[in-house]
């Protein structure tokens, strides 16, 4: 059925039809409007049964998440940025474990200095968490990447991530074709644990392993993100089978049959990226994007056959790894690793910065005549940058950096443009 | 593809405006984009909201920069903020005000731009005499369905009734319909003037 309605909305409306027992979450923007829907859901009595637990903090949201997943029960959880932070110790037992749990991660930055707004920064932060990770291009996707996150989770008992940017989708309202409860029930079969916390069948779960198995079950962990890169595609083939729609998948493509420089992306962006593809491919230039939908497992030959016909790679990324540069980028180049071709990283979007499409272009426009930088920080204030390395060169007691920087671009406090 | 931009403040409803435009042009079959302008939710602040409206799948995901459709909410913020930036020389404007846009010191601005599609709309006044409390948003809808045509009164009144409920949601209604009659005889007077 079409609806006008939040992306929010639309996860909460997709989470409901995937019958989840247990929800518990802790509020943090970008994600509230989610896990309230939800809640409003279970109190109307129209997701049943289901046990909505209000918990004092992200660290015992996945905690919680835990102990219902390990008593067999289909678990939900979303979060964001410092939220996903200060869970992290226990998302790492949630993988280790192996508990399918599914949590939407509202992608948004992490402070200091404190920021709301979005970009990758979070769920990257989590790259090696064992977790699976998929990233929406728009709230049609996000809503269907939930259902399949349920299935891929449940098939190989590892816990996955649904990414969707923060604010870009979560708070923007558009269409979205929103299944039957029916077609849902007949794509994902009920739950069945592997391991299940029963007092009539008592095990334990979560020993103490030394070095006489750790790598062994760690290794698991890797054989079973191997299995996801076979049954993500097949996940997305039988979703579009009975829902009339391609969803997910390891990667996506556009323009690139011919194409001599390939934008490689994450997320919303692909679809600002796609409209300044088209403008570029209208001047004469032979570009296209590879959307990345599983960035872990990451899909190494997938992306490697996608890209090993270009003559240019540029990978448009809003994380960072400060002291190297991309990270989405270092997984890319693994992919490409004896091929010849000139790559670049575009860091963009940090905390929310606006990607505009005229800025893609004419960054996109550098690099097909190779006079982008290999690192380029776009839309980057040189003044302000360089404004305050001259400060520190010339005073001790330079001051902390982000009131400096807000002097120096004139705003007594952050502004959205 | 049409692009709106709704300026006003905090507590003015201005994210819903954009929603509920977006929710009219859904409903009249069409694809359409709303999303705020995010972080100064506090009351009073600045707040803007972006719609797009398209007849195929919206992918761009930037703010909207050159607007074809400018709603101001709250004429205090012409001294505040650029609220032109970008607007494109066929641009629609409305501005809840009572005055006129020459009486609003716009005179300059008004010159660059179709005069027909400029005009002012006492939208707070009309918001207060159906709900009883200052809020222009779905007003200010009912003036642009008259003033561009680009959505119809119908529309806006359903999408009004989808984020609204019972009272609220009727008198909201009211109010949009009487926006959308002042508007439409506005424009016949000013269409009468231009004629003579």
């Amino acid at each position: 059925m079409l609806k006008q309605i939040e992306g929010s909305r639309a996860v909460a409306e997709a989470v409901a039809l995937c019958r989840p027992e247990v929800i518990c979450a802790y509020p943090i923007s970008p994600q509230t409007h989610i896990v309230e829907g939800l809640g409003e859901l279970v109190k109307a009595g129209t997701l049943t049964p289901c046990e909505f637990i209000n918990v004092e903090s992200e660290f015992a949201a996945m905690s919680v998440a835990i102990g219902s997943s390990a008593t067999g029960a289909r678990t939900y959880t979303a979060t964001a940025s410092q939220g996903l932070l200060f869970m992290c110790e226990a998302v790492y037992n949630a993988s280790g474990l192996g508990l399918p749990i599914v949590m939407t991660v509202a992608n948004r930055a992490i402070g200091a200095p404190i920021n709301i707004w979005n970009d990758h920064s979070d769920s990257m932060s989590q790259r090696d968490s064992g977790w699976l990770q998929l990233f929406a291009e728009s709230n049609q996707e996000a809503l269907d990447l939930h259902i399949q996150a349920f299935k891929l989770g449940e098939e190989l008992s590892m816990p996955v991530m649904v990414c969707m940017d923060g604010f870009i989708l979560t708070h923007a309202y558009e269409r979205v074709d929103m299944p039957a409860q029916a077609e849902v029930d007949a794509f994902l079969p009920p739950y069945e644990p592997r391991q299940v916390l029963d007092p009539a069948e008592p095990v334990s779960i979560g020993a103490m392993v030394g070095p006489e198995a750790f790598m062994e079950v760690r290794y698991l962990a890797h054989a079973k993100q191997t299995m996801a890169l076979e049954r993500i595609p097949q996940i997305a083939d039988e979703f579009a089978q009975r829902f009339g729609r391609r969803s997910g998948g390891l990667v996506s493509t556009y323009r690139c049959e011919d194409a001599e420089t390939i934008v490689v992306a994450l997320g919303s962006v692909i679809g600002t990226l796609k409209d300044a593809v088209d403008e570029m491919r209208d001047g004469g230039k032979k570009v296209g994007v590879l959307g990345v939908r599983s960035f872990r497992p990451f899909p190494l030959a997938a992306v490697r056959a996608a890209l090993q016909g270009a003559q240019r790679v540029v990978v448009l990324e809003k994380s960072f790894s400060v002291g190297l540069g991309g990270v989405v980028s270092t997984d890319v180049r693994l992919a490409l690793s004896g091929l010849q071709m000139h790559g670049y990283t575009v860091v963009a979007g940090l905390g929310g910065r606006a990607i505009t499409k005229a800025s893609l272009v004419r960054t996109l426009t550098e690099a097909v005549a190779d006079k982008l930088q290999p690192l380029t920080f776009m839309d980057l204030d040189w003044g302000i940058v360089n404004r305050h390395l001259e400060r520190e060169k010339t005073t001790r007691r330079s001051g902390p950096i982000a009131e400096n920087l807000l002097r120096d671009v004139g705003a007594v406090a952050s502004k959205v443009h | 593809m049409l692009q709106v931009r709704i300026h006003g403040r905090g507590g003015q409803g201005v994210v819903t405006a954009a929603e509920m435009l977006s929710i009219a042009a859904f409903e009249q079959g069409r694809h359409a984009q709303a999303f705020p302008s995010f972080g100064s939710e506090r009351t009073g602040a600045p707040v803007v909201a972006f719609c797009r409206i398209d007849d195929r799948e919206i992918r761009l995901r930037e703010p909207v920069l050159a607007p074809d459709v400018l709603i101001v909410q709250d004429p205090t913020l012409l001294h505040q903020v650029d609220v032109f930036q970008g607007l494109k020389p066929d641009g629609y404007v409305l501005i809840n005000s009572t005055r006129s846009f020459d009486e609003l010191g716009l005179a300059e601005v008004s010159a660059k731009y179709r005069h027909e599609r400029l005009t002012t709309l006492p939208a707070t006044e009309i918001a207060r005499k159906h709900l009883g409390r200052p809020l222009p948003n779905a007003v200010l809808l009912g003036g642009f369905a008259a003033l561009s045509g680009l959505v119809s009164l119908e529309a806006v009144s359903h999408a009004i009734g989808v984020k609204f409920t019972g009272k609220v949601a009727a008198a909201n209604v009211a109010a949009a319909a009487e926006a959308y009659e002042f508007m439409k005889k506005e424009m016949q007077e000013l269409a009468h003037a231009q004629a003579n």
